[in-house]
């Protein structure tokens, strides 16, 4: 029965008679980059809130490695395997860029744990393995507000990538950022896809193209189109709602 | 980046604490006669109820309005056990029902209420002191919290909770000593605790209680805890979506705040020898939260320096000009949150930044500096005390 990783069947939201998710479906296999797009207010960002649970569904079912979601409490969720960037930078600005990955390692989650836990070897490594791969190895002991707009985007997805999520939701990452930065980014998605799933919600058409294996539309909380990137640009459903504007 | 950075106490934090102690343990035993010293015990334990807002409100920004409650149930639990030992039969003889506290007499109770028969044993009247409190700060923290409610009407609410408790301290006077409290208290398992060496053993186990409660809740602050208690503050979202339940978190914070809270009210029962709803209601609670910002609300050591400084004042005030103090108060609160937001520990702590900028901007001879400026550092009380990190005011004045 469940032959993908992430299966969404049904799944509405109503906000007082308003359908901001309306009958979608949505099947994400592992190893998959998905590129979510549509015009604003299409539900991209509020599907990436059901899926994490900030927003709770009112109908219809998300699946993760065959467990639902839905009921989940979101640190739960979280716990699951499930990792989500916002769309505006969201990190620590009064703490520096170690200890913004720092919190994010996955342990010592509780209250406990986080009084008792002690910054051992491990820990140490994770992050500087991950401060690696988002290219801030070198900014480590720095506040995080001293970042640029760019970094403080790579650095919230490498906070992401500490918790070593398999399901992996980016919204609109490379918002603010350079032409070098965005090329950088791109590589860095296609790096870190492997062995899980990304969902990456997206305006810039260039960039889409550059990473998506797969995109799905969605229009007035609806998926309208999905394929690959040629095939989506071409559907005459699509350009009418989004691309031709 | 090593292992215990900014895990481990800076010199000038340790320095804080050490003045801190050398103030309260030699400086004011020596200075102040037992009467004077008597009230600085007695504002020594509202430093408690600063101390646990330092964690509470500056770190964890929920402003609790309410930590009177705590205190006085603190207090009340120590002052159930003191009474019942001052009234043996003996001494209570001349009532119509001698060996029960001389207020239930007179309220015409035959016999002791079921809810106070425990607290003959100074055992459970301990763990009472603390059971109590704690509990109902989880009880507060869990529907609160689990139902994201914060901010004002988390204020709103202790606010609310205070009254509450006064109402119903007041109106059950029978149960409850009323609006007099629990007056007429002597001994503790047979010692006088109306004696000056009394008086200078429990001004001495409260000094030492409070430094110990400093030293905790900064070890807590530098754990991972208190940088998550910084994240929260920055985005509490982001927070939730690395997998912590944050509810859990600010439960947690408010019922060490509670605690805190609960043994100063204690240690004041034994040090003044009595306790009344006048430390339970609103006004006081308000004045708790107020000696936290005069002393600074992001400093543990200024919080008690705060209590310390607006009690003295108030008590120097209240005795020359009583109709004015209230307006003062209120003055001072307002002044210290528009002009001061961190208070005396953060005026002290600008102060030294210019100072150590000036120093770094007029190189002298390494031989005279060199002495000098770690000494300079390790005056100053409130250095260490400043935030580890300093924020945005507008972010602070939203959340208070």
């Amino acid at each position: 029965m469940s032959a993908y990783f992430l299966e969404i069947e049904d799944l509405t939201v109503s906000f007082g008679g308003f359908k901001a998710i309306d009958g979608l479906n949505l099947y994400v296999d592992r190893d998959e980059l998905r590129v979510v797009i549509g015009p604003n207010g299409a539900g991209k960002t509020t599907l990436l809130d059901l899926i994490c649970g900030r927003t709770k569904a009112t109908a219809g079912s998300i699946r993760f490695k065959a467990k639902e979601l839905t009921s989940l409490p979101e640190h739960k969720i979280v716990r699951f395997g499930v990792g989500r960037k916002f769309q505006n930078p969201s990190i620590y600005e009064n703490l520096t860029v170690f200890e913004n990955l720092e919190i994010s390692f996955p342990r010592g989650r509780g209250v406990l744990g986080a009084l008792f836990f002690r910054r051992t070897q491990d820990v140490i490594d994770r992050v500087h393995e991950v401060a690696r791969e988002i290219f801030l190895e070198d900014r480590l002991d720095e506040p995080a507000e001293l970042l640029s707009h760019g970094q403080k985007q790579w650095l919230e997805i490498g906070m992401l990538l500490m918790q070593d999520p398999e399901l992996l939701m980016l919204d609109e990452p490379v918002a603010g950022m350079s032409v070098a930065e965005r090329k950088k980014t791109a590589e860095l998605l296609k790096r870190i896809c492997r062995n899980r799933s990304v969902i990456v919600i997206e305006h810039d058409m260039e960039f889409v193209k550059s990473i998506a294996d797969k995109v799905t539309v969605m229009h007035q909380g609806k998926v309208l189109a999905e394929g690959p990137m040629d095939k989506v640009q071409a559907d005459p459903r699509v350009i009418e709602v989004y691309l031709g504007h | 980046m090593t292992i215990s950075k900014g895990m481990q106490w800076s010199r000038a934090e340790l320095a804080s604490v050490l003045i801190l102690a050398a103030v309260i343990l030699i400086v004011l035993p020596l200075a102040l006669d037992i009467f004077r010293l008597n009230l600085v015990g007695k504002y020594l334990t509202y430093a408690f109820v600063a101390v646990g807002l330092v964690l509470c409100w500056g770190y964890g920004g929920i402003l609790s309005l309410g930590q009177g409650v705590f205190f006085g149930l603190g207090g009340y639990c120590i002052a159930m056990f003191l009474k019942l030992e001052a009234s043996d039969p003996e001494s209570t003889k001349i009532q119509s029902t001698p060996g029960i506290p001389d207020f239930m007499d007179w309220n015409q109770l035959t016999e002791l209420p079921a809810f106070w028969v425990p607290f003959k044993s100074f055992t459970w009247a301990l763990i009472a002191m603390l059971l109590v409190p704690g509990v109902l700060a989880a009880i507060v923290g869990f529907a609160m919290f689990k139902r994201r409610v914060g901010g004002v009407y988390f204020a709103i609410i202790t606010q609310a909770i205070a009254a509450i408790l006064t109402i119903l301290i007041i109106g059950q006077q029978g149960y409850t000593g009323g609006v007099n409290g629990i007056t007429d208290l002597r001994t503790l398992h047979g010692w006088d605790i109306r004696t000056d060496s009394a008086k200078y053993i429990l001004y001495y186990v409260n000094a030492a209680l409070l430094i110990g409660a400093v030293i905790g809740v900064r070890y807590i602050l530098k754990s991972k805890l208190g940088k998550l208690l910084i994240a929260l503050r920055d985005k509490e979202e982001r927070v939730r979506f690395s997998g912590y339940d944050v509810a859990s978190f600010k439960v947690f914070m408010f019922v060490l705040a509670a605690l805190l809270s609960a043994i100063g009210g204690a240690m004041f029962t034994l040090q003044v020898g009595f306790m009344s709803p006048s430390f339970v209601g609103i006004v006081p609670s308000i004045e708790m939260v107020i000696f936290t910002a005069v002393g600074g609300r992001m400093s543990l050591v200024g919080a008690v320096y705060g209590s310390l400084l607006v009690n003295w004042a108030k008590t120097f005030f209240s005795e020359s000009f009583p109709e004015l103090w209230l307006l003062f108060m209120g003055g001072l609160f307002i002044a210290v949150v528009m002009y001061f937001p961190n208070g005396l520990a953060g005026i002290v702590d600008q102060f030294m930044k210019k100072r150590a900028a000036a120093r770094a901007a007029a190189p002298t001879p390494p031989l005279v500096t060199e002495p000098v400026a770690p000494a300079v550092g390790a005056l100053s009380p409130a250095d260490a005390t400043a935030s580890p990190a300093p924020q945005p005011l507008a972010d602070q004045q939203v959340r208070a």
